[in-house]
């Protein structure tokens, strides 16, 4: 009966549970979904990290390259984040080019990292004007079940801590960079942005974390993001129906604490990584 | 053809753009152009400053079967930029303008059709996103297409001084340690679209939303003005 309701009117069933001010997975609507974190997945990467909320499922890895900075920014590397949504994690994605989804993805953590400053490209720069770090930071979705753009902050803020790049040294006689694998060191990490993922439903009614289907459901969308010391380095809102000030700052709060969750979230997680080597 | 310009005191005059001053709130002078192309159902030009977007609105027309949507219209915006192919950058302004549209128009009333919305990016001066939504919704109501609300985009950046300047310079933009962009509905003036860069406080940011709502009167306003001046006997 119940599943026949649902599939027959996906949103008065949604409804019917947030009228008692619950969910159908049972969380209540300001509850995010269980976050397990687990770094250093991929052995072969210089920092990988994979992040699961409840269903969704975001691994990220990192590759630093060696490459010439560019002639604007002499003392400068550069960061490339790129988030794909393969066909693999849900029907709604098709094979080929990325679609707008996560071309506005790559684009959003792209514009995340630049806002937090979570890393100064300035520490990326080896010699000034002739070498300097490339990152390469890929976050592949494994399972789409909605909220991914906190997975991938998650992911991408995990891995980056997980990170360890290689001594370069460069050869006085020859000009060229010796790279030694042996000895590594981490990255400074300045800032831990952590987002928050609200949806909007009948105009309203906010909900935190939302799944897929809560996401094709709503209204509206917007995401926050926030650093340890509560200042916002993004309010991403593409659209949708109209918040008024006080909900957004409803939204702002709920990130505050969010932040502080995912930061202890991480801290033990390298802890434990740390303590079993 | 009708031109239209930001003046209230004379309505009658011949210059296209007049300067908006008064209020704590300062825009650079905009100005607004409708059915400037022939082809499309709905066309507008809107400056801002020295900042330029064409729009242009096709449909309610045939949509493609795979884009069809059984119980409304199918919207896609197209962002073109004034050199080069359109980037991630501009697919995101895409999104962007796309759902605000989607959530300001009354989409369920032309099931199973597309409407294609275009933004031909003239000159980019700062506020680049801002004026592609003002053009997008007097395009929009050029089309004569069915509304449940306008919309307006305002832009607010805050130099290292801690000022809020509404409608930044790409000069301004480039200074500036923050910088937002919002839409901003005319019904209850709520925000309806955010975009932001660089990194900001709570108190900012309450204090640009207000800014942007003050501003976002003048702008709908101007929308008034234009189209009744379109609209009256004696133009």
């Amino acid at each position: 009966m119940a599943a026949g309701f649902k599939t027959a009117e996906p949103l008065e069933y949604h409804r019917s549970f947030l009228k008692e001010n619950c969910r159908p997975d049972g969380r209540e609507l300001s509850e995010s979904r269980t976050t397990t974190l687990n770094i250093g997945s991929i052995s072969t990467a210089d920092g990988s990290a994979l992040v699961k909320m409840g269903n969704t499922t975001i691994i990220c890895g990192i590759k630093a390259e060696l490459a010439n900075p560019t002639v604007e920014a002499p003392g400068k590397g550069y960061i490339v984040p790129n988030v794909d949504l393969p066909p693999l994690c849900s029907s709604r994605f098709r094979p080929g080019p990325p679609g707008e989804q996560a071309q506005a993805a790559s684009q959003f953590i792209a514009d995340v990292i630049e806002s937090s400053e979570v890393i100064k490209t300035e520490d990326l720069c080896i010699d000034r004007g002739k070498l300097c770090w490339v990152l390469y930071c890929d976050m592949m979705c494994l399972d789409y079940d909605g909220n991914i753009l906190d997975a991938c902050i998650i992911a991408l803020l995990a891995a980056l801590k997980n990170t360890q790049l290689p001594e370069v040294t460069i050869n006085k006689e020859t000009c060229a960079p010796e790279v030694n694998p042996e000895k590594r060191c981490g990255l400074h990490i300045h800032k831990h942005p952590v987002g928050a993922s609200f949806c909007v439903f009948d105009d309203s009614i906010l909900i935190v974390d939302p799944t897929a289907e809560e996401e094709s459901l709503s209204t509206a969308q917007l995401t926050v993001v926030t650093d340890e010391e509560g200042r916002l380095c993004s309010l991403h809102k593409p659209g949708g129906t109209s918040l008024s000030g006080e909900k957004l700052q409803e939204c702002i709060s709920r990130a505050t604490a969010r932040q502080r969750e995912i930061q202890k979230l991480i801290d033990k997680v390298i802890h434990s990584v740390k303590t079993a080597q | 053809m009708t031109s239209s310009a930001c003046d209230t005191a004379s309505p009658r005059c011949s210059s296209m753009m007049e300067v908006c001053e008064a209020s704590s709130v300062s825009l650079r002078e905009f100005g607004c152009e409708q059915s400037l192309l022939s082809r499309p159902d709905g066309s507008s030009s809107f400056v801002q400053g020295d900042t330029s977007v064409m729009a242009g609105v096709y449909g309610p027309a045939e949509v493609k079967v795979s884009k069809e949507i059984y119980d409304r219209a199918t919207l896609e915006v197209l962002v073109q930029p004034k050199v080069g192919l359109p980037s991630v950058r501009e697919r995101s302004q895409e999104q962007c303008v796309r759902e605000t549209c989607e959530a300001s128009l009354l989409l369920s009333l032309h099931p199973r059709s597309a409407l294609t919305l275009v933004l031909q990016v003239l000159h980019d001066d700062g506020s680049l996103l801002s004026c592609c939504l003002n053009a997008a919704c007097m395009a929009l109501m050029d089309a004569g297409l069915p509304m449940s609300c306008l919309f307006c985009g305002v832009t607010c950046a805050i130099n290292t001084e801690g000022e809020i300047i509404t409608d930044p310079t790409a000069a301004q933009e480039k200074e500036s340690r923050a910088l937002m962009t919002f839409a901003i509905d005319s019904t209850e003036r709520r925000v309806m679209m955010s975009s932001t860069k660089g990194s900001f406080s709570v108190h900012e940011l309450q204090q640009c939303i207000a800014v942007s709502q003050e501003a976002s009167e003048k702008i709908f306003q101007f929308y008034r003005d234009s189209v009744k001046r379109r609209y009256s006997k004696t133009p």
